[in-house]
């Protein structure tokens, strides 16, 4: 078996707010192998991006890692300092597309000169070499290596997305987080960059995290799937036994809500209700307020991370 | 068969382009963008018609037309028979707005942040002058929450749009469409911006007020799944003209045109054991803008089965190919 690249153990990143602490990341623990695709998914503010800037060893303030472990390649990133982290590990090891590309990249700088200063910074490479490594990952994703002397509002918003992925495999790192790389774009552009994800995959061997709230895009890329609700991971295991097997009544749920294109489906679920304030969750799962079939356990004690099957593994008191 | 509850016949709307100092002494041609360049659909009683496509394809411009937020160029709208163009004085307008109301795409830059739920809901009342009394108001006021299941009502009337969540504020939304019991109701992209979960659930909700109430919508969207399950009719726009239309479950299972296959094929589907295969997109390009249309089909540029000499020079005409399936393509059949 192969190692890991990522090794996420008992993961805690809250929000030291007025009102209170909001745990966002709550005791998160999963391996990503080797050219593996991990799919991150849950409805707005259930942690996902939170943890995508916390694996980046950046959370955003006033967010704080308080406890467990990233381990990249081996190596033990929490508790660095921030020069260290800067230096070697964000972007060398660890690297982000974010999202809605439209406005991650300066107006007023060229598409190069936003490109290589990562390279001039963490290299020591010279301009031109730089600038050479630059157009040759521009043509990796299917972009006119001339684009570097050009200004991003001269690019369309699918090329400036395919410029965000170059940027973010430019110092090769070992895994890739992507962060709804596709919204606010169009449906053709939208299916063209999650071809590029999947050719990068099959052509790099990337390992990437690839974050978003719509489980059919999700579907298209991911070899496994974990499944967030309030802070935590609920389910997680390969994606065809998440789909077509789903454990947890929350991804059940999720699923069920999904209109598909060629089936008539006669009534969509939906859950009621909405996902809890993460400063005072309820006790016990997360999840019994909206469940269906909640118990009296479940309102009691936090359900533990269960097998279910070979690579499938859910938390919930009804398995 | 009854007569259509909204009928739009060649409707046009053109923007022009600021020009600059110079161009205007030099007498430079006036550029126009041509959004919405020549449709035509009926919608009937108690249906949903969706117009899908992709951004700057001209379907909100459609929307807006239809509630008279713009002025058509050129062409006729009618509500029951009622010609919209005509619709000039303050009193007709607001005649005809207490008929066709809008639902917006964005829950939360739709309500004035400092009134409170109360008052979003009483302000259509106070303009159309319904309900003269305070409490006559409350008590519609109260219904339209229910009927939206924003229960009880009492709990929510006091809080600003800020205190609800995104699906809340949709169905507040909808609510305030509701309330003047209008006939017709333009919803552009009203699900778009929800987790799914709360998508459904309005959907839901928007169908089974379908049936209640009676009501026929015009439903804006770029999901091609939620159009097959919230639509009767479904028309496909590019670059400001229809260029295929029908049942909507007839247009996704059995596309005629180019175009409609490939945004077809570009939606994602829940399905994990297609992850490793790159999907083939029909398309090539990128949508041109609308000021400098292209000539003969305006897809042809972007077309896989474009012939020289037929597509990029005569313009194709919308034809009924099959019952109730219109295209305009040059090609149906025959690639």
């Amino acid at each position: 078996m192969t190692k890991p690249v990522l090794e996420v153990r008992n993961l805690k990143m809250y929000y030291f707010t007025n009102r209170g602490v909001v745990k966002a990341v709550d005791d998160i623990s999963f391996d990503i192998k080797k050219g593996e695709v991990l799919g991150l998914a849950g409805e707005s503010g259930c942690g996902k991006s939170s943890l995508g800037f916390t694996l980046m060893g950046m959370p955003s303030p006033p967010g704080k890692i308080v406890g467990g472990s990233i381990k990249i390649d081996g190596r033990e990133i929490v508790g660095l300092p921030e020069n260290v982290l800067r230096k070697e590990i964000r972007w060398q090891k660890i690297s982000m597309i974010f999202q809605g590309a439209m406005n991650a990249l300066n107006p007023v700088y060229t598409v190069g000169y936003q490109m290589i200063e990562p390279l001039l910074y963490h290299k020591g490479m010279s301009k031109d070499e730089a600038l050479d490594r630059a157009q040759k990952y521009l043509e990796l994703v299917g972009l006119d290596p001339e684009i570097v002397y050009r200004y991003p509002h001269e690019l369309s918003g699918g090329m400036k997305q395919r410029v965000v992925i170059a940027s973010a495999l430019l110092l090769e790192p070992e895994v890739v987080i992507a962060d709804e790389p596709t919204t606010a774009l169009d449906v053709v552009v939208q299916a063209q960059i999650i071809n590029l994800m999947k050719r990068l995959k099959k052509e790099l061997g990337l390992s990437m995290i690839f974050i978003t709230h719509d489980l059919s895009i999700l579907a298209e890329v991911s070899d496994r799937v974990a499944i967030m609700y309030a802070g935590k991971i609920v389910e997680i295991g390969d994606s065809k036994k998440i789909y077509y097997e789903p454990a947890h009544p929350y991804t059940q749920k999720l699923l069920a809500a999904i209109p598909r294109l060629h089936e008539d489906v006669e009534k969509l679920e939906f859950i009621p209700g909405q996902p809890p304030n993460l400063i005072s969750p309820p006790k016990g799962c997360r999840f019994n307020p909206r469940c269906p079939y909640a118990m009296q356990v479940c309102k009691e004690q936090v359900p533990e991370m269960k097998e279910v099957d070979k690579d499938h593994y859910a938390a919930c008191w009804l398995l | 068969m009854a007569e259509p509850v909204l009928k739009v016949e060649n409707l046009k709307k053109y923007f022009p382009i600021k020009r600059g100092f110079l161009d205007t002494l030099k007498g430079a041609p006036q550029k126009k963008v041509h959004a919405v360049d020549g449709i035509s659909f009926e919608i009937f009683k108690q249906q949903v018609f969706a117009l899908v496509g992709e951004s700057g394809c001209g379907k909100s411009t459609t929307g807006k037309l239809i509630v008279k937020l713009l002025e058509p160029t050129d062409g006729k709208i009618y509500l029951e028979g009622q010609d919209v163009t005509q619709v000039k004085t303050k009193e007709e307008l607001l005649a005809y707005r207490r008929k066709v109301q809008m639902i917006f795409q964005d829950p939360f830059s739709s309500m004035n942040p400092r009134f409170k739920i109360y008052d979003v809901l009483e302000e259509p009342l106070l303009i159309h002058g319904i309900g003269e009394t305070k409490a006559e108001r409350e008590e519609l006021i109260y219904k339209a929450l229910e009927m939206v299941k924003i229960v009880p009502p009492e709990d929510y009337v006091g809080r600003n749009p800020h205190m609800l969540s995104g699906g809340q504020r949709q169905r507040v939304a909808i609510a305030r469409a509701l309330i003047l019991n209008p006939t017709f109701i333009v919803a552009d992209e009203p699900v778009s911006m929800l987790d799914v979960s709360i998508r459904a659930e309005i959907l839901e909700l928007m169908k089974e007020l379908k049936e209640k109430m009676g009501v026929t919508y015009l439903y804006i969207t770029h999901d091609m799944s939620t159009a097959r399950y919230f639509a009767d009719w479904m028309a496909v726009m590019y670059l400001g003209r229809i260029v295929e239309m029908g049942p909507a479950k007839v247009v996704i299972d059995n596309p005629l045109h180019p175009y409609t296959r490939a945004l077809l094929s570009a939606v994602p589907e829940p399905k994990p054991e297609r992850r490793n295969i790159i999907k083939e997109l029909p398309i090539k390009g990128e949508v041109p803008n609308a000021v400098d249309i292209p000539p003969g089909c305006r897809f042809h540029p972007r077309c896989l089965y474009a012939q020289k000499g037929l597509c990029d020079t005569k313009h194709p005409q919308l034809v009924e190919y099959e019952h109730n399936h219109w295209a305009e393509c040059h090609l149906v059949g025959k690639y």
